[in-house]
């Protein structure tokens, strides 16, 4: 039997969690509100909270001042580019791990999640001369590449926990009907692997963009994208914070959609399976 | 079965992500060590020889070192102190009937997606701005003096954004958890006249323990080497300088590579001491 709630004691939860909700929710809210203020009503004193006079302003002068399509698009570039290619590189070897397991594949997997322990300062300067070398520095295909990699355990990963949920029982009726490896996986693993491999997709873009390191290290200008865009905001435009506010907006509004679409694939992705 | 052809099919379509990541694994790996044992400053002369241990020795005899190390595990260690009670806490708020259950934890983790250097830099200007931000405002109202934050409390300050961030991933983890735990045990205990306090202490946080250490090591790597934060709240300074900044200093600003390389490897030892308690967790979990 369910346990019985009384009406008083639900509605106590509800006021604390909304409260508490609120509060950790506030400081993107307050961004948000700010965003539509004037300058001078952004820094007023005392602070106005929705009784101002709403202006998109901010939003025209900051596209038009700092370009921002082009960082949004070098933004989406970076993310959707290095997710897609590990990705496609990422589900044969997941593919195979889950469904012809060898002794040796558990040690791969775990071999894989070391490489993301690697702590990326301990590698800047090599990739900096890399990428030099390489005249990668400040281009997207370097960026694409980098994250790519960064991401590619958690993308074999999360595949990997999901493709071995599907019962391997459905793939020998497949084979015993005389299935090839290829009609095997085209017909019967794709369509069942498929939200699988878009939540993988979901969360790995949602790593990408906002990743933070190698993102603000090796671009100067051209393929910055929106990480480094807000950065240059540091100092002194940082006083505008109406702008500065719409500017975050900005570049976070997408992915947060994104984000809170893919919140019950978070926890499995970010935790390797280990907690499900 | 697996037939021998599928076998080394299957050994073919791992290839090329082994292949990738062993190459981004040894190539950079592997230059960074050489250059550890090198006196190599490219602004100044460039490679200047082999260095012995010397790199290793004045990276740790260096007056910024050990006040790095302390910094790092003061903030790692702030931030897993609040994100875990908190998150405990927050989780089991969450779990209890309530209406609009899906609202409230869409708020609860939102602050996630928020990329690192807009966070810093709304919590930075918006909020602990000592004339302008909301803290400011609200010490005045209540008479106080207002504080500069990054520069008088900057650790304060700093453990607090970064666990802003990391809140809702403990949160959302620890969820997880609790909600699978068996809500007859809880009930049986309710029924036997168990206490809350004695329930959470013997039946919730027992249950959680392994989530709880999951929250923990992961956390951790990703805490070690947090750098957006620090780069464009205080640069480093009032105390804030962590070993990834420090090296990231030693490397890029000063450019004297073979110390900040040396420091580098300090660096991996470091992660892959915490790397190896994660490793056989989640490994267990493979086995299962």
């Amino acid at each position: 039997m369910a346990r019985a709630v009384t009406t008083q004691r639900k509605a106590i939860n509800t006021t604390l969690a909304w409260a508490v909700g609120l509060l950790i929710f506030f400081p993107i809210l307050w961004t948000i509100l700010t965003s539509f203020k004037t300058e001078a009503q952004a820094i007023s004193d005392p602070p106005v909270f929705l009784f101002f006079d709403w202006t998109l302003e901010n939003y025209a002068v900051v596209q038009e001042r700092s370009d921002y399509m082009r960082f949004l698009w070098n933004s989406v570039i970076i993310a959707g580019g290095s997710t897609i290619l590990g990705t496609i590189i990422a589900i044969p070897a997941a593919w195979s791990m889950a469904f012809v397991p060898s002794r040796r594949t558990k040690d791969i997997l775990l071999w894989m999640l070391s490489t993301k322990m690697l702590p990326a300062v301990g590698v800047l300067y090599p990739i900096y001369l890399l990428f030099i070398k390489l005249g990668w520095l400040d281009s997207r295909i370097g960026l694409v590449i980098v994250l790519m990699l960064i991401n590619l355990p958690i993308i074999v990963w999360m595949l990997y926990t999901y493709f071995r949920e599907i019962p391997g029982e459905i793939l020998e009726a497949a084979r015993m009907d005389g299935a090839s490896l290829r009609e095997e996986i085209l017909y019967v693993l794709t369509p069942m692997a498929v939200p699988g491999i878009a939540s993988t997709i979901l969360l790995n873009i949602i790593l990408a963009w906002n990743e933070a390191f190698w993102t603000l290290n090796l671009t100067a200008a051209k393929a910055a994208p929106l990480t480094a865009f807000i950065a240059s905001y540091s100092s002194p435009e940082g006083l505008f914070y109406a702008k500065l506010s719409a500017a975050s907006v900005m570049a976070i509004a997408p992915i947060l959609i994104m984000g809170w679409f893919s919140q019950k694939q978070l926890v499995r992705g970010l935790t390797f399976g280990a907690v499900k | 079965m697996a037939t021998q052809h599928s076998r080394s099919a299957a050994r073919l379509m791992m290839a090329p992500a082994v292949f990738l990541l062993l190459v981004w694994m040894l190539v950079p790996l592997s230059m960074t060590l050489w250059f550890s044992f090198r006196k190599y400053l490219p602004l100044r002369g460039g490679d200047l020889g082999w260095a012995g241990f010397d790199n290793y020795v004045r990276f740790v005899t260096s007056s910024a070192f050990w006040p790095s190390v302390m910094t790092t595990l003061l903030i790692v260690g702030g931030v897993l102190v609040v994100t875990v009670v908190l998150g405990v806490l927050l989780a089991i708020l969450l779990d209890q009937p309530m209406w609009g259950q899906g609202v409230v934890r869409i708020l609860v983790i939102a602050p996630f997606f928020v990329m690192p250097t807009v966070s810093a830099l709304v919590w930075k200007n918006m909020f602990m701005d000592p004339v302008n931000g909301l803290f400011a405002h609200l010490w005045k109202f209540f008479g106080a003096e207002p504080i500069s934050w990054l520069s008088e409390a900057s650790m304060q300050s700093l453990i607090m954004i970064v666990s802003w961030q990391w809140l809702p991933f403990a949160t959302l983890i620890l969820l997880t958890a609790i909600q699978s735990l068996d809500s007859e045990q809880l009930e049986a205990a309710e029924m036997d006249g168990a206490p809350p306090l004695a329930r959470f202490f013997h039946i919730i946080l027992p249950h959680l323990s392994r989530a709880i250490t999951v929250v923990i090591l992961i956390q951790t790597i990703f805490l070690l080497s947090i750098f957006a934060e620090i780069f464009v709240t205080t640069q480093g300074s009032f105390g804030t300088k962590t070993l990834t900044y420090l090296i990231f200093q030693r490397v890029l600003e000063s450019q004297n590579v073979g110390l900040g390389s040396a420091g580098g490897v300090y660096a991996i030892i470091l992660a892959n001491i915490v790397a190896l308690f994660l490793m056989r967790i989640v490994g267990k979990n493979l086995d299962a």
